[in-house]
């Protein structure tokens, strides 16, 4: 399990990087995704893998039981970058619409300072 | 536990929704809260640097839940210094903002800055790892609205880089918390840094590369190159007074990788020896290598004083990285001056962008051009390090603590050059925009279109007293901090002092909660 788990991050993170060096802001936000996905499967393996095991103590018995920590950080991980990529969307549909064109460089035309 | 510690994160947190919500329609409403936020903000950070001066940690524990189970934030004379800086810092920039009708250009401008004060100070106490993760990115998510206020191609395109850049470091800053956390089992920071040094030499592998990633996240907030390539365009394409602000982004940087490479990685640690201290100083000359010539070369007002910025990161990033006591307190004094200095100069840019246009060329004087002139030759001494201002004392005091370094003559040639090199790129820029622009207009140009086209243009209205005063307030902050240089380096060197001995703050954290 372990071999899978580390081969999804690890196809998830470089899937994530190619797309980040795209030109377009599309796939750099597709990109972004995939890279968080990758970082949240991540943070979810550093409480080590067990397989069927609760996320809290048992204080009848004594069974097996997962670090209920990085849950709650990929909880948060999830959200923050849930939102982030909402905003990232936003501004880039509107750098787009108002350039009409979404290349994420900043062309000649516009370091020069154009004002039209 | 002290409850003065978490009312600079409240009163922010309350202020904005309160805007937002109840005060989105009255725009003047809005200037009085944001700015009586402020202001109660900067009583509430001169409350704790008194209380913090006396050298005590003191911490409060979020929820009453114990460290390292929950989150504290911590108060010690770093902190508490951080946090009076952003809120002498926040005070002018939101004058400014008013006084030069900015924060009418776009809505929520107060309720973002309000959350962006909160994200910057939230990073400033925090003593929990992942809580220092979640106020950066509060603070990023204002920035991003910040950043883009006002809208317009052009920055709309700015903002996508400035986001895609930062949403890469926040992933990278989960990866090396994951790191972290996968080989420690915590994430308090005097948890780690007691555990971190507890690991046997053999299974540090993992160890130093969650260290290293984590310092590259702070390289890329502070702009250390070669991670630097966001911060010329976004701040240039930013809001000016925002960029202003934005001087304080870069420093939380700083103070991470201070506070990280002190308390966690700290030295004396040989799990994790040399991290920092090996390649940090080679970056951080670079950092100040390539601002000096991008002030040079730069042909927009925004650019210089971003390079102008990304060059004062270099010179305090040079100080840092030597991690001995004497040159952090240099770096505290650097700080200081630069959040300063680097918000007056995109205050002054600001003034003459919005008269002449962004581009560094002679076109024609503009009104109030005299003082405007003072304000930018006020902030390019002090940025250059030139006397009698606080970037000369700053300057000295880096490359007095540079002299403990083996290859100190390296480090006093670049700082020494590229000095030399900033004040020729700032005298050049001042003098196309001050001088020849007088020219422009009593030598005019043959062409009589372009003539005409100059009389019929109305001249522009000048700026109200409130704009200019807020930049008086930060010239006022550089001259005392120049003045006042003796008590400032005393209280940096108790700073430094406590840094140096992170026992202190251990010991504070683990048992706060007893008291």
């Amino acid at each position: 399990m372990e071999l899978l788990l580390a081969t999804a991050v690890g196809v998830l993170t470089a899937a994530g990087i190619f797309l980040i060096l795209r030109r377009r802001t599309f796939p750099v936000i597709l990109g972004l995704s995939l890279l968080t996905y990758a970082v949240n499967v991540f943070l979810f393996a550093t409480g080590r893998l067990a397989v069927n095991a609760p996320a809290v103590l048992n204080k009848y018995e004594d069974v097996a039981y997962t670090d209920p920590l990085p849950q709650a950080l990929v909880l948060t991980a999830i959200v923050i970058s849930f939102g982030m990529t909402a905003v990232i969307v936003m501004i880039a549909l509107s750098a787009y619409l108002s350039s009409d064109d979404d290349r994420i460089d900043m062309t000649a035309q516009d370091d020069a300072g154009d004002d039209a | 536990m002290n409850h003065w510690i978490v009312a600079p994160i409240i009163l922010p947190a309350l202020v904005a929704p309160f805007i937002i919500m109840v005060l989105r329609y009255h725009l003047d409403l809005q200037r009085i809260f944001s700015v009586a936020g402020t202001v109660g903000l900067l009583g509430i950070a001169l409350t704790l640097l008194a209380q913090a001066s006396g050298g005590e940690v003191m911490i409060y524990e979020l929820g009453n839940w114990q460290a390292p189970f929950g989150i504290v934030l911590v108060l010690d004379r770093l902190s508490a210094m951080m946090v009076l800086i952003t809120a002498l810092l926040a005070l002018p920039v939101v004058l400014y903002a008013i006084g030069s009708g900015w924060d009418t250009r776009g809505r929520h401008f107060h309720a973002l800055f309000q959350f962006q004060l909160m994200g910057v100070i939230g990073a400033f106490l925090t003593g929990d790892a992942f809580n220092l993760f979640v106020f950066f990115e509060v603070l990023l998510i204002a920035s991003y609205g910040l950043m883009t206020h006002g809208g317009g191609a052009e920055r709309l395109k700015a903002g996508v880089q400035y986001v895609v850049y930062n949403l890469l470091g926040s992933t990278l800053f989960l990866f090396a918390l994951g790191t972290l956390y996968a080989v420690t089992g915590t994430l308090n920071m005097a948890d780690l840094a007691v555990r971190v040094a507890e690991i046997p030499a053999e299974d540090t592998a993992l160890l130093r590369v969650g260290a290293v990633l984590l310092l590259l996240v702070f390289a890329i907030k502070a702009a250390v190159l070669p991670l630097h390539f966001w911060l010329p365009a976004s701040y240039a394409n930013a809001p000016l007074p925002v960029a202003a602000l934005f001087a304080i982004m870069t420093k939380v940087g700083a103070y991470a990788i201070l506070r990280m490479y002190t308390l966690v990685f700290g030295p004396e640690v040989a799990n994790t020896a040399g991290l920092a201290s090996d390649w940090l100083p080679i970056a951080a000359m670079a950092t100040l290598a390539i601002g000096a010539l991008g002030i040079l070369g730069s042909r927009q007002i925004g650019r210089l004083v971003a390079f102008g910025a990304i060059a004062s990161m270099g010179t305090l990033l040079i100080s840092i990285s030597l991690f001995t006591p004497q040159a952090t307190s240099a770096a505290l004094y650097y700080i200081v001056h630069s959040t300063f200095a680097t918000a007056l100069l995109f205050l002054v840019a600001d003034l003459v962008m919005e008269r002449q246009g962004r581009e560094i060329s002679a076109v024609k004087p503009m009104p109030q051009t005299g003082l405007i002139a003072a304000l930018f030759f006020i902030g390019a001494i002090a940025m250059a390090g030139m006397p009698p201002l606080s970037g000369f004392i700053g300057k000295l005091l880096v490359m007095d603590a540079a002299r403990s370094s083996t290859d100190y003559a390296f480090i006093w040639a670049v700082i020494l050059i590229s000095s030399f090199v900033t004040i020729v790129g700032f005298a050049r820029a001042g003098t196309v925009i001050f001088w020849k622009s007088h020219d422009a207009a009593y030598n005019p140009e043959p062409d009589p279109d372009n003539d005409d086209e100059i009389m019929k243009e109305p001249a522009p209205e000048p700026y109200p007293i409130v704009a200019f005063a807020s930049i008086f307030l930060l010239g006022i902050g550089l001259a005392a901090l120049t003045l006042f240089s003796g008590p400032m380096m005393e209280y940096a060197q108790q700073t430094a002092e406590q840094l140096y001995n992170p026992a202190e703050y251990i010991n504070a954290v683990f048992k706060g909660g007893q008291e």
